[in-house]
């Protein structure tokens, strides 16, 4: 698959590493194979260049002449929205995930694996009195199973308000 | 520029007008920056104190008149040489056999030292120790003793850690508090009272004419009734100060549960 995403005037990038880490630039020129010039008028990066490989591209471009003034770019940035729709992509979402991880207390990592075991233990039980009750139909194993009193699952409780996959 | 002048002109003259000159008592010029270091280095001082002008130059000592140390005493009688040379001092009649020991005041005793404890381990931290038999195990924080050492209660009916003294280095403070209240640890509870008794652990314990000499004795360990009794105390002030929580069920599971790394988990880059 040839490249979808390139250093291009306007292409929004993700710094990756050094003291801008984690914010959100746009390229306004490219100065040469290793440097480009950025701007973040809406992410409180100040005009400066930037080697490429601390750059992460994202898929989203803005759309403004290349050398454009910080005011264009900080014009084409608010009216692309671009803060809101970088929050809203996966990617953000899966840095905020990453760092409410790292911020989480021994206490928290404690709560977080007991509401796992709640809703493992949850999901297990449903999962087997289903399974017997697709054997008894026919429709799933190869054994008919007589028809016997189905054990109670254990818990059947409301999954934990935490997110299943943080 | 007029007004200064005539000031100027008055002040020599008055100092001599004032008679007798003072004779200059100089403060040191060095001083100590703290931790040993002065202000001005050896070699600056040397300059500073103008000593090259004395080097190599001897002031001519004047010499003392010596005092005599002995007496020449007249005898009477005959045969007796007629004088005795008498020493003007006494010898000492006593000498020592031993060195006389020394108190140096300024070495502090260990038991002396100022404790310094880690500011987040605060009575009623949950801590995870680190090392002994307890290893692993969640804990309540009670006190900090005055041998800097941390008392820490399990408690014990949760995962069956007694009242028990531990070092801030084989402890991770968390940053989970459980507010204890205006308790007070009783005053009886310090070093002193958790010190291991040595003649009840002795190993060699007397045997009776007849015994098996062979037959190992060990000497189990029983707490005593105050222990128990103080045990008791303590623990019933954290439970009611976790009973006291919201989150109490889940707070009692943590203490329970042990704490254990997974793969990929690397304690300095965990958050406690």
């Amino acid at each position: 698959m040839p490249f979808a995403r390139f250093v291009e005037p306007g292409r929004v990038a993700l710094v990756a590493e050094g003291p801008l880490k984690g914010k959100l630039v746009s390229v306004v020129d490219v100065i040469d194979q290793t440097r480009a010039l950025v701007d973040g008028p809406g992410s409180g990066v100040a005009r400066q260049q930037i080697r490429l490989n601390q750059l992460h591209l994202t898929k989203f471009r803005l759309n403004y002449p290349f050398t454009a003034p910080t005011r264009v770019v900080r014009k084409a940035w608010t009216d692309a929205k671009l803060n809101e729709k970088w929050t809203e992509s996966q990617w953000a979402q899966k840095l905020a995930n990453k760092e409410k991880r790292a911020q989480m207390t021994d206490y928290d990592r404690f709560k977080l694996t007991a509401a796992r075991v709640k809703r493992n233990r949850a999901r297990t039980a449903v999962f087997k009195s289903m399974k017997v009750k697709a054997a008894r139909a026919g429709t799933f194993g190869k054994k008919k199973i007589p028809k016997t009193a189905v054990k109670k699952p254990r818990t059947k409780k409301a999954v934990s308000k935490k997110p299943a996959k943080k | 520029m007029a007004p200064p002048q005539p000031k100027a002109a008055a002040k020599p003259a008055a100092v001599p007008a004032g008679g007798v000159k003072k004779a200059k008592v100089g403060k040191p010029r060095n001083y100590d920056l703290g931790n040993g270091v002065v202000r001005f280095s050896k070699a600056k001082m040397f300059h500073k104190k103008a000593k090259y002008k004395f080097v190599g130059k001897k002031n001519p000592k004047a010499e003392k008149p010596k005092k005599p140390t002995v007496a020449v005493k007249q005898i009477g009688g005959e045969k007796n040489g007629g004088t005795r040379t008498v020493l003007l001092r006494r010898r000492k009649s006593f000498y020592p056999t031993q060195d006389k020991i020394v108190k140096r005041s300024h070495h502090l005793t260990f038991s002396k030292h100022v404790r310094r404890t880690r500011p987040n381990l605060t009575p009623g931290t949950v801590c995870i120790l680190l090392a002994g038999r307890h290893a692993g195990k969640r804990v309540v924080l009670v006190a900090v003793l005055s041998s800097g050492l941390l008392l820490v209660t399990g408690p014990f009916a949760f995962n069956s850690c007694p009242l028990r003294r531990i070092p801030q280095r084989y402890v991770i403070g968390t940053s989970t508090k459980i507010d204890l209240g205006d308790f007070k640890l009783p005053a009886h509870l310090d070093d002193a009272y958790f010190k291991k008794n040595k003649k009840s652990t002795k190993r060699s314990v007397k045997r009776k004419q007849g015994e098996d000499i062979f037959a190992t004795k060990k000497e189990k360990y029983v707490p005593s009734e105050q222990r128990k009794a103080d045990q008791k105390l303590v623990d019933e002030a954290v439970v009611k100060a976790i009973g006291a929580r919201t989150d109490k069920k889940q707070l009692r599971g943590y203490l329970k549960a042990a704490f254990g790394l997974r793969s990929s988990q690397y304690p300095h880059r965990l958050r406690f």
